[in-house]
């Protein structure tokens, strides 16, 4: 296995400093190939993932259903998604059985809305890492993610999701989901590897008649460090909801971008106009004058009313 | 900040807010610098620091909310007061079409006001659109308690609509701060409660020649008096 040195940090959340640069170029990205053909839905991913991340979520209810626990959680970092599929051509029944976890995007949508600085980290072998010291549990990532993957937790108020094992992966080891395999269904290497290993993979499905079968590296974020190898690459959205053109939302894109620009323009020039007003025109000041007139007036008013109801100076009404 | 506090003749006060009104908007202007530093801070990263006040990120992330509903609570209870006041009269359009001299402070081209004049009445306005705007769109995105109780998509919308409404609301703000600090006289009002005759003969007279014409039992006060002396 090569090693991937790197901690280095190509983009961090809430940051406008440039990322170290010296090792730029020189690493290597890697990714997780989910070869869903293979795939025999053991859990043994999941448990895996529980045991080396420390996660114990408590034991839930029994939904009728094989897939268990129902959803990601803030403590269930993956979770394999079960699909029952009548194929319509073939006339039979396919399970489809997808492990789903954060992918790892080149462009990751969590990190664009993070307004914690380092709360959201992209290393340069491709790991998008949440450090939950620096959370401050705004839920904003939730919002920011095409993939509907990380998890808000209700207890101490911060997010979570797969880290892709990158407390492992720097020292020269798989994540603990890969090690846990056995069939191969889950793989782990550089991208380029990984993309070679699954067009074996496709070649052999279109060979069994999987036609559409295909790669799921989603060009829309920027390709992601997780990647699939699906039967029905022309369909994800049969592999419970895997998005078919993932990207930010233009709604996130504009929130953070031209409208914050705006934004801060306007208050801006708020704060600009009034200070420089005041140095050209200069104050608004009341006239002596004023304050005569306004006295007059009042003589005149007090003269056309009871007397008694204005208090003079010294304070004795009259 | 009166002229002439060296006047000699005795000085007119007319009242214009109430301790209650007065006690009032300071609670909500003091709210809304709290969810201004706070809310700036989750804004940009630049303005990232502003967090540290409130005791770092996640301490502002939980409060802001929080300063949010009482501000909403506060401004409503304002603005039910002010509302018969604010309505626009025609009056308004002759005064804010004459924009280049209420900017180069040529009183003499202005008509007569009541008690608002339109640059009062706008911010009166439209803070009463952004705050209700703020507040759902705020709950909407309120994480801790609400986060799963609209969809995500309806939760980008909403905060997209919260930063926007946010820029302008500080914007109406810093205008309606900067107007206290230009028109002189008019800071009194609200901490004192009242203001001099010749600041309402010049800015409000119609609301000056109302007040006096009211009677108003012993509101009407002079220099030198329990109520408006220095």
């Amino acid at each position: 296995m090569p090693a991937y040195p790197t901690l280095d940090i190509v983009r961090r959340s809430a940051s406008n400093e440039a990322p170290p640069q010296i090792r730029a170029g020189n690493e290597l990205e890697i990714a997780k190939l989910i070869d869903v053909s293979r795939c025999i839905g053991c859990k043994a991913c999941q448990v895996a993932c529980d045991e080396w991340n420390n996660l114990r979520s408590p034991i839930g209810i029994n939904t009728g259903h094989i897939q268990n626990p129902p959803d990601l959680a803030a403590d269930v970092f993956t979770v394999m998604r079960f699909n029952e599929w009548e194929n319509p051509k073939t006339g039979e029944l396919e399970w489809l059985i997808r492990k789903d976890n954060c992918m790892h995007c080149a462009d990751p949508g969590c990190l664009k809305a993070c307004p914690a600085p380092g709360a959201i980290v992209q290393y340069a072998n491709g790991i998008v890492d949440f450090n939950e010291a620096n959370c401050i549990g705004c839920g904003y990532c939730v919002k920011g993610c095409p993939f509907n993957v990380p998890r808000y937790s209700a207890s101490d108020h911060k997010a979570y999701k797969c880290t892709l094992c990158s407390d492992r992966v720097p020292y020269g080891l798989e994540p603990a989901c890969i090690k846990a395999c056995p069939t191969g269904a889950l793989q782990f290497g550089t991208k380029s590897a990984m993309i070679e290993v699954a067009n074996t993979s496709i070649e052999n499905l279109k060979e069994r008649g999987f036609e559409n079968a295909g790669l799921y590296d989603p060009p829309g974020v920027g390709g992601t460090h997780v990647i699939y190898v699906l039967h029905h690459a022309d369909q994800p959205g049969l592999y419970q909801g895997l998005p078919e053109n993932p990207q930010i939302s233009p709604l996130v894109r504009f929130w953070k971008g031209g409208a914050k620009m705006a934004g801060l323009a306007l208050m801006g020039f708020g704060l600009v106009a009034s200070l420089f007003h005041y140095f050209t025109v200069g104050p608004n000041e009341v006239p002596e004058e004023a304050e005569d007139e306004a006295l007059a007036l009042e003589h005149q008013q007090s003269g056309n009313r009871q007397p008694g109801r204005t208090i003079r100076p010294g304070g004795s009404a009259s | 900040m009166d002229a002439g506090t060296d006047r000699t003749t005795p000085r007119l006060y007319v009242p214009r807010y109430t301790a209650l009104q007065r006690v009032n908007h300071w609670i909500t202007a003091i709210l809304f610098v709290l969810l201004t530093l706070s809310g700036l801070a989750m804004y940009y990263p630049w303005l990232y620091f502003l967090s540290a006040p409130f005791g770092g990120g996640p301490p502002t992330r939980a409060v802001h909310p929080w300063l949010g509903v009482a501000l909403a609570v506060c401004f409503f209870a304002l603005a039910i007061q002010f509302l018969r006041n604010n309505l626009w009269n025609r009056d308004d359009i002759r005064w804010a079409s004459r924009f280049k001299s209420i900017m180069f402070n040529e009183h003499e081209n202005l008509p007569e006001l009541g008690k608002y004049n339109a640059g009062q009445k706008a911010v009166y306005w439209l803070q009463l659109l952004l705050v209700p705007i703020l507040l759902v769109t705020g709950l909407i995105i309120w994480q801790v308690y609400f986060g799963r109780l609209t969809t995500i998509e309806t939760q980008r919308v909403a905060l997209l609509i919260h930063a926007l409404a946010a820029s302008i609301a500080i914007t109406v703000i810093i205008i309606h701060i900067y107007a206290g600090i230009w028109i002189k006289g008019t800071g009194r009002a609200m901490t004192r409660g009242t203001v001099s005759g010749g600041w309402a003969y010049l800015h409000h007279r119609k609301w000056l020649r109302e007040t006096l014409a009211r009677g108003d039992q012993g509101r009407t006060v002079k220099a030198g008096s329990a109520y408006g002396g220095e």
